[in-house]
């Protein structure tokens, strides 16, 4: 075994490798729950990565096909339905294990200088996921699958001039068809993941680079032993492996009590229109996204003022935009003079708080039917997101922060 | 530490279960049991004879119904199978759906993935819903589906009644018992049926019960083999806490 292991290391440097990455990267000692979620969206990347491999063996890509090929996995082939469950589960479980690992990031100052690559990354990881799940939402090629598709790449023809030619180009034909569903179906199983598969990579070697981020955002590099070794690190295999793998068992275990016991989660990881086949003559009453897209669901119904010259649904589509874009730029907004809330003044925790309230009652407002008192409510709310990021480099800067120890804490 | 991330995990499911609830007409609740075999044969008999007509169940084989419900090959064969086709075929129907169309404004839809589209308590208020309306063009509507398109193909069984009936009340059948509670529904009856009130509510049970096991076959055993694969991630996870502690004894 020694051998064997020396004769290739000669030849690839997978000794090396192994340290850099494993055995002697030190990570902060005082890693909390939050810090269960980077590893767990890998554990949901290669659940989505193995059973959609083997959907792809049984799933039909046409229009004729698609609808009766999914019910087929789900009742002739063998486990079939468990393939299915796991994937459709995954697909939400990916968007909670990342909303709760971004939302860490926002906590503890993780997108700061050194680690601002590290969050562009990150976030090119969220653009490409959305755009992996949109597709991937339409092959089950059922009512809800179809008519979100159609609301969706309608957006793009809000765009003046090049608006109406740029979604023709994106749906291949005048309304989404099965020619729709043949290039999303290719762009879902092979160009996509490949994307996201070399950003993920990248995330982590930018990370293991500059090294984690902990709860107290601390550099932990700034103290270390006579042998170079930082004094609040300890290597990340075993010590936190074996701390992953406890949280793995937890994260199972719920994983597998929506996939067994509550599969369509009330409506909202599949919803109840798609029990029935695309239909192009027929709109069905209320169209939703799925339960991830609806915060920004929500801010695109939420602009509802025609400006200067352009009509309102062009402003939804920017205001939707730019709720994503103003994400990439966070490492630059942010100007305080510590990382972690722990240390930050009240101002930057009440704008956290309120941000949060505001994405997650967009999220809500995003799939109910939208109302007078709703729409305004979906306003405030949306302008509070925006401040949120806009004001940041004001209040970072104003509010008193707390010294910031040594040493790691609890 | 633990408690904590099982609570972010919950309170982040958590908008699943509330969000479950929702939507405008009072339904008649119905829940249905996969388990109770003698319920769902009774209800694949019904459709067989009374539904298949235009009804198809196009993405469901005989065979695995034949076997989910303990009916043996041949015994189903001979009596729940009438378009020739084999024990091993999807059960499709050979109404044209164009003519379909002419006949009734839409055609009939096929009922496989019905209780998952609508839900068990609509499909049985429905089947319980028409009454006698002599503007529509087939003399009958439905409480629950205005203006819908089929006739009341089981009016000889139910009777018709005259009014609109009381779906949204408390009525609904105790599955285990099979009894009724508040089961009237009609005050007004322009014909009698063959069946008692009681006895139609039962057979209507019966029915929704086959579509909703039609709608998600696997359910029984899924949740069984669900229990043993948490039991089974509950012991893991005790070995691997153990596991983490010990390592973690050593970090201070």
């Amino acid at each position: 075994m020694q051998k064997l292991v020396s004769w290739i290391d000669q030849r690839l440097p997978i000794v090396d490798a192994y340290n850099k990455h494993l055995g002697k990267y030190y990570a902060p000692k005082n890693f909390n729950v939050w810090y269960f979620f980077g590893s767990l969206a890998l554990l949901v990347l290669v659940n989505q990565l193995v059973t959609g491999i083997w959907l792809t063996m049984s799933y039909n890509p046409s229009a004729e096909g698609a609808f009766s090929s999914v019910e087929y996995i789900m009742r002739d082939v063998e486990w079939g339905w468990l393939l299915r469950y796991l994937h459709s589960t995954g697909a939400s479980a990916f968007f909670v294990v990342v909303y709760l690992h971004m939302f860490r990031g926002l906590m503890y100052g993780s997108y700061q200088k050194p680690r601002e690559l590290i969050w562009l990354f990150g976030m090119l990881i969220y653009l490409v996921l959305m755009a992996e799940a949109f597709m991937g939402y339409l092959l089950p090629w059922g009512q809800m699958s179809y008519w979100g598709a159609q609301v969706i790449v309608n957006l793009f023809g809000a765009i003046p001039v090049i608006g109406e030619d740029l979604s023709l180009w994106i749906r291949g034909d005048y309304l989404i068809s099965g020619i729709t569903l043949n290039r999303f179906f290719a762009l879902h199983v092979v160009a996509l993941p490949i994307v996201l598969l070399g950003l993920v990579v990248l995330h982590i070697l930018a990370l293991h680079e500059v090294g984690s981020n902990n709860p107290d955002g601390i550099d932990i590099k700034k103290n270390k032993d006579e042998n170079g070794v930082p004094r609040d690190g300890i290597p990340f295999h075993p010590y936190y492996s074996v701390h992953d793998l406890v949280g793995v068992a937890v994260f199972l275990f719920v994983f597998c009590i929506v996939v067994f016991f509550f599969p369509e989660m009330g409506g909202l990881f599949l919803e109840k229109p798609n029990f029935e086949p695309a239909n192009a003559l027929k709109t069905p009453d209320h169209i939703a996204p799925v339960w991830y897209f609806t915060p920004f669901y929500a801010m695109l119904r939420a602009v509802t003022v025609d400006l200067f010259g352009l009509e309102a649904k062009f402003w939804g589509v920017v205001v939707m935009g730019g709720a994503i874009a103003i994400l990439f730029v966070l490492p630059w907004l942010d100007r305080s003079p510590v990382r972690s809330i722990r240390y930050k003044g009240i101002l930057s925790k009440i704008a956290l708080a309120i941000f949060v309230v505001s994405f997650v009652v967009l999220g809500y407002l995003g799939i109910v039917p939208a109302t007078e008192g709703r729409t305004i409510l979906a306003q405030v709310l949306t302008t509070l997101y925006f401040l949120y990021f806009i004001l940041m480099p004001f209040y970072t800067r104003m509010e008193k922060t707390k010294p910031v120890p040594e040493r790691v804490t609890g | 530490m633990i408690k904590k991330f099982v609570l972010v995990l919950v309170i982040v499911m958590l908008p699943g279960f509330v969000l479950a609830a929702a939507e405008g007409v009072e339904l008649d609740s119905m829940e249905p049991d996969h388990s109770n075999k003698a319920s769902l044969q009774r209800g694949a008999a019904m459709f067989m004879n009374y539904c298949l007509g235009c009804h198809s169940l196009e993405y469901a084989r005989y065979q695995r119904i034949a076997d989910d419900l303990e009916i043996p090959a041949e015994l189903f064969e001979e009596n729940l199978i009438f378009t020739g086709a084999k024990i091993g075929e999807l059960i499709e129907i050979g109404m044209d759906q164009d003519m379909a169309a002419n006949w009734f404004g839409n055609a009939p839809p096929d009922l496989t993935l019905e209780s998952r589209l609508r839900g068990e308590d609509w499909i049985y208020s429905y089947l319980r819903g028409f009454y006698q309306d002599d503007t529509r063009p087939l003399g009958v509507n439905n409480v629950v589906f205005d203006n819908v398109g089929m006739p009341h193909v089981l009016v000889e069984m139910q009777g018709l009644c005259a009014v609109e009936p009381k779906i949204g009340g408390k009525s609904s059948v105790d599955p285990m018992s099979g009894n009724i509670k508040n089961g009237d529904i009609c005050s007004d009856w322009a014909s009698e049926g063959s069946m008692s009130p009681g006895e139609f509510n039962v057979a209507m049970y019966d029915l929704t019960n086959f579509l909703s096991y039609m709608g998600d076959p696997v359910k029984l055993e899924r949740e069984r083999l669900g229990m043993f694969v948490l039991i089974f991630i509950a012991i893991f996870f005790v070995f691997a806490w153990l596991l983490n502690r010990e390592y973690w004894k050593d970090v201070h």
